[in-house]
């Protein structure tokens, strides 16, 4: 679903960053372990077209990202990636549910306001669908950031420190969610992370250095 | 969900911090669509006044003034001029003249105003008898529709008049009985607001008061009588201008002139002979006016420019507000991006709430416009008898929304330029 190959980086006036080439299927889940400042967040963004590669190639599905630009790039992300970030922002002028329909209308898609009910149901937070943004504890935003990850089917979902922030019940309980949800969407799920508890539970990784 | 709906959302979510661009917005739109307003309904009264009157005779005195007593009927008169002076005016036989309608003032009715006059007058504001008749005898009058409406009165009604221009009690002729024979159909000039009566009355009305007064207060059928001990001099027989020079010692106001040729070389040097030789004043209401106008123009002229800056300051208020809202939300933004929202999309997002923006303000302003050119109107009925309407529309009311929305796109450029620009990587690297 998702390979690399021979991926560089170099910021402005840091070292380049060499990416070992990674690969997922869908349904699959791949860990990208790391510590802090080895690239990962760099990694993610190049994954997910918010960054331009300089060096190698990403190709999703059959499409190779680089080759796609403006409108375009963006257009195929919003129907084809979707991105859970380690800190999660939402349009704070709607509610949950409308921001999950949001990401349905922005990658063009029909709006379909019972889909998005019931992925929320399914995340255990069908009953706060109309609640205000700012409402919401963070672990119920991590789960409206996954139901928006996760409404439009990608073929990728990427996942950016999804459980740094919780405790071991509820990392076990998200990984799990998000698994799952991936399989159930037939999506390739590629998790980047420093949170050393997931490498017990997820045997397919790749680790940065 | 459009964005249409985003950006309204947008909005509406934070109104507190809009308020004060979209009030001083409404504020700026509202003065100017009043000024417009006013400036209409000002224009069109006088312009329909003018009606077709080429010069006005009367007593020497401020020109402008003249005018606006005896066309507009909104000041006070220079004075009166003798019949013997304005003979040559009011003989039939005049090469240059049309029409020349005597004008004699100085009463009221509820601060209607009393013309003696003769039947031209009536025609030439387009005046057509809605009920009754026109007068025919002494202290019969035909009166405008806005005076039936507001003063209440019907055919076969009586009234006294007061003297001058206001309605005082203290100075009524109590022992004055006018009676109403007719009444006119809108025409929505200041015959509207006219109480028409014979040259003859206004005469005895103000010369015989000692003599009057041992009259009954009513002078239904009695005129006749009445005047028969008195100096018969006052009594005209019939309504023409050829019967006023009957009376040579007697004063008239003015005389309204309309000429049998504009551009007649003559014509244009009469008012200036008039003002040369004779102890008379002529002014040409079409230059006067003009130059009211000019003199109005300039306080207009700086309301106006008043009013652009305040726009402009609200317009500069909205792309602060815009900008701050943007930095604010700029993760917000680039998450739309991340979800495929394209730079156009976002760029248009910006675009739209400054556009909602203006368009909310000049549905503020237009309203406030609206509403108080009506209450003025109250005030400059009571004040001087000329109608406005806030109830009127103007075409150049769509320029003004037209502006309005290019204020509003104006705003919001920058900001809207920032957010489709902004660098959605780092903007979402930034913790």
């Amino acid at each position: 679903m998702i390979s690399t190959n021979n991926l560089k980086f170099k910021y402005s006036g840091g070292t380049e960053i060499v990416f070992p080439d990674i690969k997922c299927e869908a349904k699959d889940i791949l860990l990208v372990l790391g510590s802090s400042g080895v690239g990962k967040t760099t990694l993610l963004h190049l994954l997910g077209g918010l960054l331009t590669t300089q060096h190698g190639s990403v190709h999703i599905q059959d499409t190779d990202i680089n080759k796609l630009s403006g409108s375009d790039l963006d257009a195929f992300r919003g129907r084809n990636i979707g991105i859970i970030f380690q800190q999660n922002h939402f349009v704070d002028a709607l509610s949950v549910i409308e921001n999950v329909i949001l990401a349905q209308s922005l990658a063009g898609n029909k709006t379909d306001k019972n889909a998005a009910q019931n992925l929320l149901t399914r995340l255990n937070i069908g009953h706060k669908a109309k609640s205000n943004i700012k409402d919401l504890s963070q672990g119920e935003k991590q789960r409206v950031a996954i139901a928006r990850a996760l409404i439009n089917q990608p073929r990728l979902i990427l996942a950016d420190e999804p459980t740094s922030a919780l405790d071991d019940q509820n990392c076990t309980e998200v990984l799990n969610l998000l698994h799952e949800q991936a399989k159930a969407a037939g999506s390739a799920l590629v998790i980047v992370t420093h949170d050393t508890r997931l490498k017990d539970i997820i045997s397919n990784r790749v680790i940065l250095q | 969900m459009s964005i249409i709906q985003l950006a309204w959302r947008n909005i509406v979510k934070n109104p507190l911090n809009l308020l004060l661009s979209i009030i001083l917005f409404g504020l700026g739109v509202g003065l100017i669509s009043f000024l417009l307003l006013f400036n209409a309904q000002l224009k069109e009264k006088f312009d329909k006044n003018l009606a077709e009157i080429d010069l006005v005779v009367g007593a020497k005195g401020s020109p402008l003034q003249m005018i606006l007593c005896n066309m507009y009927h909104i000041d006070n008169p220079t004075g009166n001029i003798p019949i013997k002076n304005a003979a040559p005016l009011l003989r039939d036989l005049h090469p240059l003249i049309k029409k020349a309608i005597p004008l004699s003032l100085g009463d009221n009715y509820k601060s209607y105003r009393i013309v003696g006059t003769n039947y031209d007058l009536a025609e030439l504001y387009g005046g057509k008898l809605k009920e009754g008749a026109l007068w025919v005898k002494d202290f019969e009058v035909t009166i405008g529709k806005t005076v039936a409406d507001e003063a209440g009165l019907k055919i076969g009604d009586e009234f006294v008049s007061s003297h001058g221009f206001v309605d005082d009690e203290d100075l009524a002729h109590d022992h004055m009985g006018f009676k109403v024979v007719g009444i006119f159909d809108g025409t929505g000039s200041v015959l509207d607001q006219l109480i028409l009566t014979n040259t003859a009355t206004i005469w005895n009305v103000h010369e015989h008061p000692e003599e009057e007064s041992a009259d009954s207060t009513s002078h239904e059928g009695h005129d006749h009588t009445a005047h028969e001990g008195h100096d018969h001099s006052d009594h005209l027989h019939d309504n023409s201008n050829a019967d006023l020079l009957n009376h040579p010692e007697n004063e008239i106001t003015s005389v309204l002139i309309q000429y049998k040729s504009r551009t007649n070389f003559q014509a244009l040097n009469f008012g200036r002979n008039i003002n040369e030789n004779t102890e008379m004043q002529a002014a040409s209401p079409a230059i006067e006016i003009n130059r009211l106008y000019n003199m109005i123009g300039v306080g207009t002229e700086a309301l106006r420019s008043l009013a652009l800056l305040i726009a402009i300051v609200s317009a500069l208020s909205i792309f602060i507000s815009l900008f701050k809202s943007m930095r604010e939300r700029k993760y917000e933004l680039a998450l739309m991006r991340v979800m495929g929202a394209s730079r156009t999309k976002v760029f248009s997002l910006i675009i739209l709430e400054g556009l909602i923006l203006a368009l909310i303000g000049f549905i503020i302003g237009t309203v406030l416009c609206h509403v108080g050119m009506e209450v003025i109107a109250k005030y400059l009925k009571a004040d001087f008898r000329y109608s406005f309407t806030g109830w009127k529309f103007l075409t150049e009311e769509w320029l003004v929304l037209g502006i309005s929305l290019i204020l509003g796109f104006v705003a919001a450029i920058i900001p809207a330029m920032q957010a489709a620009r902004s660098d959605i990587n780092k903007t979402l690297s930034e913790k």
